[in-house]
């Protein structure tokens, strides 16, 4: 992590970093924290917005409140509260005089002078990113420029390098103002939940009643951090500020909007992908009672109505025609024999080739190989596709939860053919993410903004849940082909990956192991189906293949799992913790309660290190998952509980993909429609879950996706210990192990 | 067609097609907007209610069906500001994540710690059958057995 060592002490000028104080939003000390690179203006020019963005801003009131803005949006996975945590610790607030306040997308919101030093003036990076620029970089950019909500970033980038910053330099000013009133050095003054002490007189003023005269004082941009063991609030465990709302049903989500004559729209898309409508019968539909229009898009069609029913009933009568395509006689299976034939005849691009892994396995009479596989999967989140919009006197107004709110409202200008800063986002609860709310097309905003324009009317449109599974964005399926020398002592002597398809992050399928000879690559084979990042992307695939594939090297050596894998991890030792950590906490070396099995997987993703171990029993062939011991070393988690249930979250998510999760293709459309017929874990599925931290004091990692990865593996593995039955494909229910 | 519907304890006049499932008619034409729509077939209790104090899944259920029965939905589980037992375990478990689910969640363990106050795992299992895609099932299960307690010692 970055504390004081880590900050430049080379000064800065305004033009290359930014903060800024004023006014903006009535009374009181503002303090707005702006990173824009070059990605900026290109993303800018892309999406055609002039408005800087603030990556977070703090606002103190007269009242000595300390108003935190977050940037990012709130979809469970706490970063409301985990991010004013961050500034207020800096700050050195009373946390219970702290709340929370959500930034709109919006341009009456981005500080535009804050902002033009970095815009118009420098396309240098701040020096205070210098420590993380080549691996945070991007991520940085996408979180702050975009309000990006995604990639398990907004406590590891906002918050370590917007809110901190800020709170500190925040701090800093109030200080000042005091020392300036009192003519007392500042070096002897103390702040202390939201007041400025001078301990050897008694004198004390709270930051309300500082921030006047704090805001006239000109930010500094590289403020002192503070050393994690003076952290007050970072580190212990913090209510939610959004929880109160979703216990009594008070809490808004996109479908919840409403809007003074409101229409509703049912939207039914083409089911194969790539194909377009080309004929729409709708005779009966446009008659039925309270339809106002059927509009026809590309690729969909819309009934809209007075009442939702009745648009959906109408919906139910409309008959579509679409064009053909390639696609529409593709089958699940049929890509699959496509993967198989690019790994034998395409060309690899390489993640890694290190020794010569090729010439170690040709010269073995002893080789390990094997192939797996994983299905499509939907995100199939709550709160099914939905978006409103009004358009009205040359402006439009859109409420939908998005991961993107700049992006929506891009895609919604370009449609609606008005300037950018026409579009008002409201900010709503998202009902489940897990990347399906990040669609780069926003793909079901464009939609209601076209039916709005053709009804002349707001219109809130609503997936089905079965147009939200047949329509999602796909956790692509993959194929990996493995091949393995594996000694006698159980050494890889060669290691050779060769998968299907990649999108991100580009490490996902590297393995943490030691191996003297490395081969691992890629053969592109892609398909129709339209790619989504799927909690935890690549990773979601990569660690079923490694970590499934390591427990069979690991057998066909002779070797328990755990102390395979721990003898490969001399280079790792923070890899090596979490393992040794998830062992003490599951009793790896005790023995298994009667009828149990223990399975084992180790992944590091979004800059965190996480190891699982399953225990399980089969009886008559149905597997039933008791217990999940999961460590984790995330550098150190900044709200422990809030990251906990992040944690249970992870792992529920990716068991429900291992145990039951398939989208299947046939005729080139998805077969699933509904919970039905795509099964997730409820309550008697679900594992009692144990979460350990390791505060390796190291870069903050993600919370929001790494403990997806390793659950999977870790079962499959249980599995294999219990019957002796490899799994190589998911979902278990495939299988059958009587 | 016009219908009377008895929603937490107070009369509401609507004017609906009778197939109209209640969800909808709660949601869009009362503003009760607690209950959510998931599914629309019933499987995964986003849309549970109370019909006379049975935990009833309506997205399927025509609004016709619940004319004369006392419906009872998350906006009416309060006492006013006071959060009821179940809720307020809720916040001290921390429950919720993307909090879509929670409101049949609570209705769905509402009914049941009336029918069985002091529920086993495999009871809890049995009856609450909600989906949760945020997977705070841990959580939901802890608060439960709190509350169960909780009420047990009260009444000791």
């Amino acid at each position: 992590m970055s504390d004081a060592k880590n900050t430049p002490k080379k000064k800065m000028s305004r033009r290359k970093f930014l903060l800024a104080t004023g006014g903006v939003i009535g009374g009181g000390l503002v303090v707005g924290f702006a990173a824009l690179t070059p990605q900026h203006k290109a993303t800018q020019k892309l999406i055609g917005d002039k408005t800087p963005l603030l990556s977070s801003w703090i606002k103190i009131t007269e009242d000595n409140k300390v108003h935190v803005i977050v940037p990012h949006v709130e979809m469970g996975q706490g970063s409301h509260t985990s991010l004013p945590m961050m500034a207020a610790d800096e700050m050195d607030a009373d946390w219970n005089l702290v709340t929370m306040e959500q930034a709109p997308a919006h341009a009456a919101f981005a500080n535009e002078p804050l902002g033009e030093g970095f815009i118009l003036g420098n396309a240098d990076i701040p020096d205070v990113f210098a420590p993380i620029i080549n691996k945070a970089f991007f991520q940085i950019a996408k979180g702050m420029e975009l309000q990006i909500t995604g990639g398990s970033t907004a406590v590891r980038f906002t918050g370590q390098y917007g809110m901190r910053v800020a709170g500190a330099a925040a701090r800093e000013m109030l200080i000042k103002a005091a020392s300036e009133s009192w003519d007392i050095p500042a070096k002897e003054l103390v702040a202390e939940n939201s007041f400025v002490l001078h301990k050897a007189s008694g004198k004390r003023a709270s930051f309300g009643e500082l921030a006047p005269t704090a805001s006239t004082y000109t930010p500094n941009p590289t403020p002192k951090l503070k050393s994690p063991d003076t952290f007050t609030i970072i580190g212990t465990s913090k209510k939610r500020f959004d929880i109160p709302a979703k216990v009594n049903g008070t809490a808004v989500y996109g479908i919840d909007a409403e809007v003074e004559g409101m229409l509703y729209g049912a939207i039914r898309h083409v089911p194969v992908f790539d194909c377009a409508i080309t004929n729409v019968d709708s005779d009966t539909a446009s008659s039925m009672p309270g339809v106002k229009k059927v509009v026809r898009l590309d690729n969909a069609v819309v009934v809209v109505a007075d009442k939702y029913w009745r648009a959906k009933k109408a919906l139910d009568q409309i008959k579509i025609s679409h064009s053909d395509s390639a696609s529409c006689s593709l089958s699940s299976d049929d890509l699959y024999r496509q993967f198989a034939d690019a790994l034998e005849n395409g060309d690899p691009e390489l993640d890694i080739d290190t020794g010569d892994a090729t010439a170690v396995i040709d010269a073995s009479e002893d080789v390990l190989t094997a192939d797996y596989r994983v299905p499509f999967l939907a995100h199939a989140t709550m709160e099914p596709m939905n978006c409103t919009v009004r358009i009205q006197d040359g402006k439009v107004d859109i409420w939908t939860g998005t991961q993107t709110p700049i992006t929506a409202k891009s895609i919604a200008a370009k449609i609606a053919n008005v300037d950018i800063d026409k579009v008002t986002y409201h900010p709503c609860m998202l009902g489940g993410g897990f990347g399906r709310r990040i669609h780069q097309a926003s793909d079901y905003v464009a939609p209601a903004v076209k039916v709005a324009m053709e009804v002349g009317a707001p219109v809130k449109l609503i997936y089905s849940r079965e147009e939200d599974m047949q329509q999602d964005a796909y956790r692509p399926a993959l194929l990996s082909r493995f091949k393995a020398v594996v000694s006698d002592s159980g050494n890889i002597d060669a290691w050779h990956n060769l998968y299907t398809d990649k999108n991100e992050p580009v490490e996902a399928p590297i393995i943490p192991y030691a191996a003297d000879n490395n081969y691992t690559g890629v053969v592109r084979s892609t398909s129709h189906v339209p790619f989504g990042p799927w909690r935890s992307v690549d990773h979601s695939q990569h660690a079923f293949f490694i970590e499934s594939f390591i427990d069979e090297l690991a057998n066909k050596s002779g070797t328990d799992p755990y102390e395979f894998r721990l003898k490969k991890l001399q280079e790792k030792p923070r890899h090596r913790a979490v393992l040794e950590r998830v062992a003490e906490m599951a009793g790896w070396h005790t023995p298994t309660p009667l009828g149990r099995s223990r399975g084992i997987a180790l992944h590091e993703s979004f800059g965190s290190i996480v190891a699982e171990v399953a225990e399980i029993s089969v009886n008559n062939g149905n597997v039933k998952v008791h217990k999940v011991s999961c460590a984790v070393d995330c550098g150190f988690p900044v709200n422990p509980d809030s990251a906990r249930a992040q944690i249970e979250s992870g792992i529920i998510y990716g068991l429900s993909a291992a145990l039951f999760g398939e989208i299947t293709i046939e005729g080139g459309r998805v077969i699933q429609e509904n919970f039905p017929d795509y099964d997730v874990v409820r309550l008697a599925e679900a594992p009692n879950i144990q979460v350990e931290f390791i505060n390796s004091g190291k870069e903050l990692g993600g919370l929001g996706e790494p403990a997806t990865p390793p659950i999977a593996p870790a079962v499959m593995n249980a599995i294999f210990t219990a019957t002796g039955k490899r799994i190589r494909s998911l979902p278990l229910s495939n299988h059958t192990l009587v | 067609m016009q219908y009377t519907l008895k929603v937490n304890g107070e009369h509401h006049s609507v004017d609906v097609d009778n197939d109209t499932p209640l969800l909808w008619v709660l949601r869009d034409e009362l503003g009760f907007k607690g209950v959510k729509f998931g599914c629309g077939v019933a499987a995964c209790g986003a849309c549970t209610v109370h019909l006379d104090g049975v935990a009833s899944r309506t997205c399927v259920l025509p609004v016709e069906d619940a004319v004369g029965l006392e419906i009872t939905t998350i906006e009416g589980v309060a006492d006013g500001e006071t959060l009821s037992d179940i809720q307020t375990a809720w916040i001290d478990h921390q429950v919720p994540q993307c909090g879509y689910c929670q409101s049949g969640m609570i209705m769905a363990v509402t009914a049941l710690l009336e029918e069985i106050p002091n529920p086993s795992d495999e009871d809890i299992d049995a009856s609450i059958t909600n989906i949760c895609r945020c997977g705070s099932y841990h959580r939901i299960r802890k608060a439960i057995h709190a509350v169960a307690k909780a009420r047990e010692e009260a009444n000791v």
